[in-house]
């Protein structure tokens, strides 16, 4: 054995292995697809780990109707360049209800995304679906198992997880039962970054840094995307050359003043970064620490 | 590039295994700025008045964080300019020791803390002990709180003695012992000089440098399959991770379990096709003739893999309900899922002690060398061999909790049917039914005539039975003990009742004891209920037992 793996290359045969794994053992798998760079990095090796063969399972993107205009381009274009199946699905009921981002704080996440999902697997049938969540992310995550067991209300027990030993994943469920798969788990964000470069892959623009109308609201700057936008009192919009680390639903995701317009000055940027990156997801600070446990507890993902 | 070190720490509750890491985390400016603020705020509030506990850093549950203590494995990444590191941050306590071997099991090297001022502990040995079981082969003893022994060399000396048998007793070959302070940050990223006497490198000197793909080289080639990928009937490619070695295209390989050989005519790595592909990587492998290649086969070249049907393993007990000899689980190895027995339990090995016991019975957490058959013959290693053919996992059957994980010692030559214990389930399988029993109720005569022509019908369509009516000199005691023998002998037993009270009494609590009802006594309904009541799930329990 000469010339061991690089630790991307290392990272990418995991996520490889586990992908396979869950096609050849899981009955109804799909890829949950939100659109941002860790989603474009599954989707990207998804389509290495079966090559010729197209990825043996749908990819699903839960639409909250208040997604970048950019995302929604992108998922298009790509499940169209690749010939993949694109699921989208939406809480009609929540849409009939008004729900949104601006009066309904907390719920909102919890009816269009949380709710959402649910609906849709449970609706598809799906017995696994395969997630971008890394293990750096948060502290919960950090501790979650590559193939995390979802009860029949979908809800995380973290008291009682399976032992995952080597890579023998023991997928056997009972009816109703579901895993959430995480094949990036062991990748941090400048793994998912540097990996992006080496492969060449296409992520959505909002990652680089451009000119974009934009509000300052609690110290982050959110984007005017739409004139669906409510301003505060005093609130004014200016044009910025901004960048996002993450994305999301537009008024909840803050963006940055940057001027990183290659993946090049991403990575710069990323591994000199001083926030880690979930800082600039305003869900996330909701309630306090213990917030994402408790959100995962009750099905998000 | 760099490459990957997966390493654990293990310790118990107050070795300071948490603050350890953290403190490598802090000095290398690891951590980013808002989770060292979210630090500071919590340990405001936390047990340590103030000052920053790193241990904070990786308690990462709720409950984890209100009693101080870690419960799972928490994964940790950080690299340094030398090299990218994941650590698994694991559980102490002796309940959570299943949570500590899913650590171990995912790592190449361990980092065991000692308590200067405790020397090594009945934890300690329990630490390493496991990590040995599951494979590690490096070692770093961890001699912490030195700060509290006033940094006394003697100290030291003595403890490094007491690690230096214990590496004797549990042969562990690679081990290095460090003096550190945790809480100080004394040679845990630096070496400071308060232990002028020590020669050796920090702690994270030593991670950085370690070579662990020495002791880890293994003989040949071999590849278990995990998926056959068919986009169209000119296309056949073997998906799967190579384990060990090299293979290039024109080579001729083996596929186990038939042994055929064939030659690679394509090797694809991801979306490139290459001419060459070595261990580690993922790969899609075309062959020049078509033959029986399924998930769980095994492509090997350059070395010496079997088949077999039995194997001796040195198991961790994982579940909360108890093994016995004789119990039959699934048995993961490799790609391959597959019904087995543990046909007997040789030995357990306290993880304490180390000393050996004879027992029939496996509790949670205990570790024993067990004897396991499978219902066929598949792909299985020795772990020193061949690594990833030889570590398996047992499946709870009707829970699907996994209960055990192991590492293969031995392969068992010949078949393995002489020494299996027989229970209900082993019956069952090899009568392909399940043993109930039927209650009719009703007139006797009438009713009994009924029962003779389903049982006839049953017995034309392949099913074991057995017709009881009730009898003036059997109590219902007797009925239910006639019953439960019958039954665990994987009989489908019909039983005529007629007394309202006698019915009530012998489906009380008996899980195995249906009362059918059809007042047209419609004899092709009643058979059809009766098969599909007894019928004998394979799809979930594999092919019939072979014993």
């Amino acid at each position: 054995m000469n010339g061991k793996l690089t630790h991307l290359d290392s990272l990418e045969a995991e996520a490889i292995y586990i992908m396979r794994e869950v096609a050849a053992e899981c009955e109804k798998p799909v890829m949950l697809y939100s659109i941002g760079k860790d989603s474009s990095v599954m989707l990207h090796i998804a389509l290495k780990a079966f090559y010729p063969e197209k990825p043996p399972f749908p990819f699903l993107h839960i639409d909250t109707t208040w997604k970048f205009k950019e995302m929604i381009k992108f998922r298009d274009e790509t499940a169209k360049k690749y010939g993949i199946e694109m699921l989208v699905h939406t809480n009609e009921e929540g849409v009939k209800n008004g729900i949104n981002p601006f009066d309904h704080g907390s719920s909102y996440t919890d009816i269009m995304k949380t709710q959402a999902l649910r609906q849709a697997l449970k609706a598809g049938g799906y017995t696994a679906a395969f997630g971008g969540g890394r293990r750096d992310e948060e502290k919960s995550r950090a501790k979650e198992r590559i193939f995390s067991f979802r009860n029949e209300a979908q809800g995380w027990d973290p008291k009682n997880q399976r032992p995952e030993m080597w890579k023998l994943y023991n997928t056997r469920l009972h009816k109703g039962e579901s895993i959430r798969v995480f094949p990036l788990s062991n990748w941090t964000e400048k793994d998912i970054w540097q990996y992006i470069r080496q492969e060449n892959i296409d992520i959505v623009p909002l990652y680089f840094a451009a000119e974009r109308p934009c509000v300052e609201r609690d110290g982050q700057l959110i984007m005017v995307d739409d004139d669906r936008m409510r301003l505060r009192e005093g609130e004014e919009v200016q044009i910025k050359k901004i960048r996002f680390r993450t994305l999301g639903c537009y008024p909840l995701t803050g963006g940055f003043e940057s001027n990183a317009v290659t993946l090049d000055d991403i990575i710069a940027e990323t591994l000199s970064a001083v926030e880690s990156e979930r800082t600039t997801r305003v869900i996330d600070k909701d309630s306090g620490d213990g917030s994402m446990e408790r959100r995962k507890k009750e099905g998000y993902f | 590039m760099k490459d990957l070190l997966r390493f654990i720490t293990c310790g118990s509750v107050d070795d300071g295994k948490s603050t350890l890491i953290g403190h490598i985390l802090y000095d290398s400016k690891l951590l980013y700025a808002d989770q060292e603020r979210a630090l500071a705020l919590e340990s405001k509030v936390g047990s340590r008045n103030g000052e920053i506990d790193y241990s904070l850093l990786l308690d990462g549950l709720t409950e984890e964080r209100e009693q101080g203590i870690t419960i799972d494995v928490a994964y940790r990444y950080f690299t340094t300019d030398v090299r990218s590191f994941i650590v698994a941050d694991t559980p102490g306590h002796e309940e959570y020791t299943r949570n500590m071997a899913v650590g171990a099991s995912f790592a190449d090297l361990a980092v065991i803390l000692v308590d200067a001022a405790k020397g090594v502990l009945i934890q300690t040995r329990r630490h390493a002990r496991i990590c040995s079981v599951m494979g590690i082969r490096y070692f770093v003893f961890a001699v912490n709180k030195m700060d509290l022994v006033n940094y006394d060399k003697a100290v030291f000396n003595r403890i490094e003695n007491e690690i230096g048998k214990l590496a004797k007793e549990l042969d562990l070959k690679n081990i290095k012992v460090i003096p550190v302070s945790a809480t100080e940050g004394d040679n845990v990223a630096h070496l400071t000089d308060t232990m002028k006497w020590y020669n050796g490198e920090s702690l994270l000197s030593y991670l950085e440098n370690i070579d662990v793909d020495a002791a880890s080289e293994e003989e040949g080639f071999y590849m278990p399959v995990q998926r056959v990928s068919r986009p169209d009937h000119t296309y056949r490619g073997f998906q799967g991770q190579i384990e060990t070695g090299r293979l290039a295209t024109g080579d001729e390989i083996f596929v186990l379990p038939g042994n055929e050989k064939a030659h690679v005519t394509e090797i694809y790595t991801g979306d490139k096709s290459e001419n060459e592909a070595a261990a580690g990587q993922a790969v899609s492998i075309r062959l020049d003739r078509e033959i029986d290649i399924s998930r769980g086969s095994v492509i090997y070249k350059d070395t010496n893999i079997k088949i077999t049907d039995n194997v001796t393993a040195t198991i961790l007990w994982m579940d909360d309900a108890p093994l016995h000899s004789g119990d039959n689980y699934f048995v993961k190895i490799g790609t391959r899922l597959i019904p087995g027995i543990v046909s007997k339990i040789l030995y357990t090995i306290d993880v304490n002690t180390g000393k050996y016991r004879e027992t029939d019975v496996l509790q949670k957490n205990e570790i024993a060398v067990c004897r396991i058959s499978f219902t066929d013959r598949i792909c299985a290693a020795c772990f020193k061999d061949h690594k990833t053919l030889g570590e398996l996992i047992l499946v709870d059957r009707i829970r699907f909790a996994t209960s055990a994980c192991g590492v293969i010692e031995g392969i068992g030559e010949g078949s393995s049917l002489v020494n299996g214990k027989v229970n209900a389930r082993t019956r069952e399988a090899c009568m392909g039914q399940h043993g109930v029993s039927i209650l009719f109720k009703g007139y006797e005569g009438f009713t009994l005539m009924f029962a003779e022509n389903v049982e006839k019908k049953l017995i034309l369509e392949g099913r074991h039975t057995y017709l009881l009516s009730e009898d003036k000199d059997m109590s219902v005691g007797e009925i239910k003990k006639l019953l439960y023998h019958l039954n665990s002998a994987g009989i489908v037993v019909i039983l005529t009742v007629n007394r309202a009270e006698d019915i009530r009494e012998l489906t009380g609590n008996e899980k195995n004891m249906i009362v059918y009802e059809n007042e047209d006594r419609d004899i092709d309904e009643a058979v059809s209920f009766i098969k599909k009541l007894s019928s004998y799930d394979y799809e979930s329990a594999g092919e019939a037992l072979y014993i």
